[in-house]
């Protein structure tokens, strides 16, 4: 129960953080030709990156822990953040921006009422892929001293127990399940 | 807001685009009396678009005065402006999150009305444009036609009971049946409230339909501007001329067809 605690604890946090740094990050950048181009580039290339390489590059760097653990994740869930919001930004119609500025909203009414509403859903594919990446590579944590429910497989792996292992896997994928069918029903909330 | 319409006069407007190496708009003056309908009617890229966005300053002229009533458009924030100014456009642009009748509600909201008072201009406004507010009010834009889309933008439109509305080739993305009776409808709401509306198209017979006053512009440049016949009978210059002449010749020819195959 407390490995289970510190996963959740672990996905949570770097969800959190990512969050609150990608997605006023790429409302910033959506309407800047260069630093949206930057930011768009680094997404781009932390995407590719393979999360077990992230994690033990943060080793050396950042030696082991929770710390570092959180860290990786936060690295890790930010790409598909940072694109969808600014996807979804930038696939509100023209029209729709053009008729709102005629209303005579102000540029603030028009983020607030228009815009980020209708970013929302596409947003939200983001956050639910992020998620499910997150308690996934969580486990990896495990292999630099981050806890969570990758210790089960971990240990299970030294001591040859299987049904440990067995534990440790079947519980990362049920909590992403249910991590993801609850975004799911959101996201279909969030439909327009 | 009084009903009835404001005067619109523009005195030496010209706009330049940032990337731009000549005038979008050049030197235009032009009045549009308190309660006109005025249809601004040239070739695709004369300015049309852009000399219509002055108004609301959704464009800002980089030269000249635009004066509602009297008053430069720029004594306010842009917002306050277009608050007063309805504004419609071909692509319509719905809120698609919002219902039909919060969409409608939209400038009221702005300007703090409250919710009885805009219950009751929304269904008023539904009615004016002829869509049964029990069953249309809670509808969301994907559930409306082309045609009903566009008579919901301009209900919100007029909303607010604007003194001028602007209008961009509003009917030019629907089909000729449903373009013909929104027509009608625009004609008919001119009518009844006496707003100054200022239309934009590039069909000549939209033009003669619905005109008190057809402005033709060509190449950023007013070259006519004048009651329907004038422009008919006493085009200004050959671009004018042919801008009608070739028009009536093809509404003759299509009125002929039929004939031929009978
Ligand atoms: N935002 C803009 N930035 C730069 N140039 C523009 C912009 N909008 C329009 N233009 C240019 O200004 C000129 C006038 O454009 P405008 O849209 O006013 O024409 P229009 O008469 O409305 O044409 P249409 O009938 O095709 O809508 C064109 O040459 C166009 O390319
Ligand atoms: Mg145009």
């Amino acid at each position: 129960m407390a490995h289970l605690g510190t996963h959740v604890a672990l996905a949570g946090t770097a969800l959190v953080v990512a969050l609150a740094l990608g997605i006023p990050l790429a409302g910033l950048t959506a309407d800047r030709a260069w630093p949206r181009a930057v930011l768009l580039a680094l997404a781009g290339g932390f995407r590719v990156v393979p999360s077990l390489a992230i994690l033990m590059l943060a080793l050396p760097l950042l030696g082991l822990g929770f710390g570092p653990a959180l860290l990786a994740l936060v690295v890790l869930a930010l790409p598909p953040i940072l694109v969808n919001t600014d996807v979804g930004l930038r696939s509100v119609p023209r029209a729709t921006l053009e008729a709102a500025r005629g209303t005579g909203m102000t540029e603030r009414q028009i983020g607030l009422r228009v815009r980020w509403p209708l970013a929302l859903p596409v947003v939200a594919v983001g956050v639910r892929t992020a998620t499910v990446e997150v308690i996934a590579s969580a486990t990896l944590a495990a292999f630099i001293g981050g806890g969570g429910l990758g210790d089960y497989i971990v240990g299970g792996l030294q001591t040859s127990d299987f049904s440990e292992l067995l534990l440790g896997a079947v519980s990362v994928a049920l909590l992403a399940l249910a991590a993801d069918s609850a975004l799911a029903l959101t996201q279909r909330k969030l439909a327009i | 807001m009084a009903e009835g319409g404001a005067r619109v006069e523009l005195r030496g407007v010209g706009v330049r685009y940032a990337n731009g190496t000549a005038d979008a708009v050049h030197a235009v003056d032009l009045t549009i009396d308190a309660g006109t309908f005025a249809v601004l009617l040239g070739p695709s890229g004369c300015g049309k678009s852009t000399l219509l966005r002055t108004i609301n300053r959704l464009v800002e002229p980089t030269a000249g005065t635009v004066l509602i009533d009297g008053a430069d458009a720029r004594a306010r924030p842009a917002t306050e402006l277009r608050r007063e100014i309805g504004y419609v456009i071909q692509a319509v642009g719905l809120f698609p999150h919002y219902t039909v009748a919060e969409n409608v509600a939209v400038v009221p909201r702005l300007l703090g009305w409250d919710e009885a008072r805009i219950r009751e201009r929304v269904d008023e406004l539904l009615g004016l444009i002829r869509l049964d507010p029990e069953r249309y009010r809670d509808r969301r834009p994907r559930e409306l036609s082309g045609g009903e889309a566009q008579r919901v933008g301009v209900a919100r439109a007029l909303a607010a009971r604007p003194r001028v509305l602007l209008m961009d080739e509003p009917f030019a993305a629907v089909d000729a049946i449903v373009r013909a009776s929104l027509q009608d409808e625009i004609a008919r709401v001119h009518r009844e409230l006496r707003t100054t509306i200022v239309f934009v198209t590039h069909d000549v017979d939209e033009a003669l339909r619905l005109a008190d006053r057809i402005v033709v512009m060509n190449a950023g440049r007013v070259v006519q501007n004048g009651p329907p016949d004038d422009i008919l009978e006493r085009p200004a210059d050959d671009f004018v001329r042919e801008l009608v002449g070739v028009d009536a010749e093809t509404r003759r020819l299509a009125l002929e067809r039929p004939l031929i195959e009978r």
